[in-house]
């Protein structure tokens, strides 16, 4: 038996798995629209590769990976694209997302599917069918998968969790995932492991089921793996929880489990790896927990892109009293405004909510201090100080406290006696810094640009300025070469020569015309004039040929 | 004693050069910040050129105005001057982010505004049509004047899944029951 650590705090809400996880997975029916966000992971969005009114088969990609931290996305059935456009979507804001909306032909018609045989293969090109396939991360943060699963540090990775432990209340999409596909999910974790090569493979599942973890511990008979029962304790499944009670090892604030050797993957995205590598078949289902108000809870394995509303319907619709829908569980998940959104990679879990199940929180009171939010943080925080710095927009002090290690668990809302939502305040700061943060980025690279562009100014001002010194040294040093040397260049011999020309024609005329009036006037009165004309005309012509050549030079 | 004293200036001469400070650091404090929009609506050819004359006290901390009060507020702290909010009387909070827009139908390849713009970010040349990078543009306004035919306009960033942030919790007053 393996000795478990300890983490710190914790509570105890009440599980309320057992309305969902009495009945089997079923199969949902095909819906007739499906809309498929283009965001539906961590990174950046897909970019979408077909065209409205195209034809597209079950499975076909439809959104391809925009670079490294990024995931395809898939036609969840054949039919026609109807539509690219912004449609609701399921997130905390409400706000519309680009989506494909698919009208299906109940065809069915896959793609071709082709198994890739791991095991002789490149470990990339494994990685490549992970990112095609669209596999991300199904625990919740939907990172992709073919980023997590690469051992990149150069020491390696030692131990690879696979966190089956659930601990959110209402929710059992692993639990009867784990039940009733334990081989698949092996067979996952086989493809997992060989591209991480860790040194022990764990299995963390809450003692509430224990079902699948005796499903799970028959499906690695004879593989090595361990299933590891821990207690019940929210959140034990959260990423840096497990891995601190399986090994004992605690991820240092601001760093991933990589940086000490551990890899955490989600139960059901082993099930979605092996789908992709052993199947060829991408993600285009999950299975999603429907319970809450509603006539007979259960799960459902659902198309991406089904409407939330349809969802709410296979479970026999939502029973009266029901006020609103939480997307995921009670404690980390959020209001759902628009039944019209649809069921993404990341949603679980649909709750439907009525005052008796939920009962609206107490007005919030002030905090009186009593610490109780600090015993209760499973990131040893102090959830209290946080709290103030974050009411105050004291949001470097809230950094300073380490602010971003807070996993927004709810722990800390869960026991406080004021009632406070702590858990929303930490939201509303973290996404205020991180705003602040990229408006920072964003002003440090105006600057640079700004710089650059009077950098580039100056440049020019003086390559300018360096041009024309060169050109009027060049010329002034041709002109001293001309006086020194005595002998001219052929073209200012030649302008020379025909200046002289035009004097000489002038002085003839002159000459002329002074020969004609010679016996009427008086020949004192024309020679200054007969001498002045030819100055002239000299100087004119002279001042002109200097012109020329300053326009050539400019 | 003297012998202290000799040992003690070489070692504070020694300091002065070795640690010598390169510039007046307030003005880099200052310039960090400001929001770097290059906008010239204090005055000053840039957020540099406002630093400057900020650290050296020819210009008030409130003639930032793309930043607001709340720069003013901060640099009033730094100088440890009393704040006096933007535009002498009735202040204003930070302007919300906006992009350049051009019209592509209306441009006419002058690259007028490729001059104006400070931080190049407008792409293009002589009569072929110019376009925006939109997200390094600091929403200036310094390329709408510049533009002959009125082809560009500031458009606010709209707020998407993104760029959109959780809201200050705001609880309800209900009535007591």
């Amino acid at each position: 038996m393996r000795t478990l650590y300890k983490f710190h705090g914790g509570v105890h809400p009440p599980e309320h798995k057992e309305e969902s996880n009495r009945l089997p997975i079923a199969p949902a029916p095909l819906p007739k629209r499906l809309t498929v966000p283009l965001r539906q992971h961590i990174g950046n969005p897909a970019i979408p590769v077909v065209k409205v009114g195209d034809q597209v088969l079950k499975g076909q990609m439809i959104g391809a990976a925009d670079g490294f931290i990024s995931a395809a996305v898939h036609a969840p059935a054949s039919g026609t694209v109807s539509a690219i456009e912004p449609h609701a979507v399921p997130h905390p804001s409400g706000l519309p997302d680009l989506c494909i909306t698919i009208e299906a032909d109940g065809e069915e018609r896959w793609i071709e599917r082709a198994p890739l045989d791991y095991r002789n293969a490149d470990p990339d090109a494994v990685r490549l069918r992970l990112r095609d396939a669209g596999v991300v991360g199904l625990g919740g943060a939907v990172f992709p998968s073919h980023v997590k699963l690469n051992p990149g540090a150069p020491a390696g990775i030692k131990t690879l969790v696979l966190n089956g432990a659930e601990c959110e209340p209402w929710i059992t999409s692993d639990d009867r995932l784990m039940r009733e596909r334990a081989a698949e999910v092996v067979e996952g974790i086989k493809i997992m492991a060989h591209l991480m090569r860790p040194e022990e493979v764990l299995i963390g599942i809450e003692d509430n089921k224990p079902e699948a973890a005796a499903a799970m511990q028959a499906a690695c008979r004879g593989t090595g793996y361990e299933v590891v029962v821990v207690p019940t304790l929210y959140p034990s499944g959260g990423e840096k929880q497990l891995i601190k009670l399986l090994t004992g090892k605690e991820v240092p604030a601001g760093r991933r489990p990589v940086n000490i050797g551990v890899t955490c993957s989600n139960t059901g995205t082993a099930y979605t790896v092996h789908r992709a590598v052993n199947h060829g078949e991408p993600v285009i289902s999950r299975i999603v927990t429907v319970t809450g108000n509603v006539l007979e809870p259960r799960n459902f394995e659902t198309l991406i892109g089904t409407p939330i509303a349809e969802i709410v319907q296979l479970a026999g619709g939502a029973r009266p009293g029901t006020t609103h829908y939480i997307m995921g569980g009670p404690m980390m998940g959020f209001g759902l405004d628009n039944l019209n959104a649809p069921l993404t990679k990341a949603v679980n879990c649909v709750i439907s909510a009525s005052p008796a199940l939920f009962p609206p929180a107490p007005p919030p009171m002030p905090c009186i201090r009593c610490g109780r939010c600090a015993q209760a943080c499973p990131c040893e925080l102090q959830p209290q100080e946080l709290f103030w710095f974050s009411h105050s927009r004291n949001f470097d002090k809230a950094r300073a406290y380490n602010l971003f290690d807070c996993i927004e668990c709810g722990a800390c809302s869960y026991v406080c006696p004021s009632h406070i939502p702590l858990v929303s305040y930490y939201r509303f700061a973290k996404s205020e810094i991180a705003t602040r943060d990229m408006e920072k980025k964003l002003a440090e690279q105006a600057r640079e640009r700004f710089e650059l562009k009077q950098q580039r100014l100056e440049r020019e001002k003086q390559e300018k300025a360096a041009r024309f010194a060169e050109k009027a040294a060049a010329a002034a040093a041709a002109k001293a070469a001309a006086a020194a040397s005595g002998v001219e260049d052929p073209e200012a011999a030649a302008k020379k020569a025909a200046i002289q020309a035009a004097v000489e024609r002038a002085k003839a005329k002159k000459a002329e015309a002074a020969a004609k009036a010679e016996g009427a006037e008086t020949p004192a009165e024309k020679i200054p004039q007969g001498d002045s004309d030819p100055l002239r005309a000299k100087a004119r012509a002279e001042s002109y040929a200097a012109s020329t050549e300053n326009n050539t030079d400019s | 004693m003297v012998f202290l004293g000799i040992v003690l200036g070489a070692v504070l001469g020694y300091a002065s050069i070795r640690f010598k400070v390169e510039g007046n650091p307030l003005v880099e404090k200052v310039e960090a910040t400001l929001p770097q929009t290059q906008c010239g609506q204090c005055g000053y050819a840039g957020c540099r050129p406002y630093a400057e004359a900020v650290a050296a006290g020819k210009a008030e901390p409130n003639q930032c105005v793309p930043g607001g009060d709340n720069v003013a507020k901060s640099l009033a702290d730094l100088l440890g001057v009393e704040f006096k909010p933007v535009g002498g009387g009735e202040g204003s909070g930070p302007k919300p982010r906006q992009v350049a827009f051009i019209d592509e139908s209306t441009c006419v390849g002058c690259t007028a505004c490729i001059k104006a713009c400070p931080v190049d970010c407008i792409i293009g040349a002589s009569k072929l049509m110019h376009t925006v990078i939109a997200n390094q543009c600091t929403g200036c306004e310094l390329c709408v004047p510049a533009c002959p035919v009125d082809c560009i306009a500031m458009l606010p960033v709209k707020e998407n899944i993104a760029n959109w942030k959780w809201h200050y919790p705001v609880i309800e007053i209900k009535k007591a029951a």
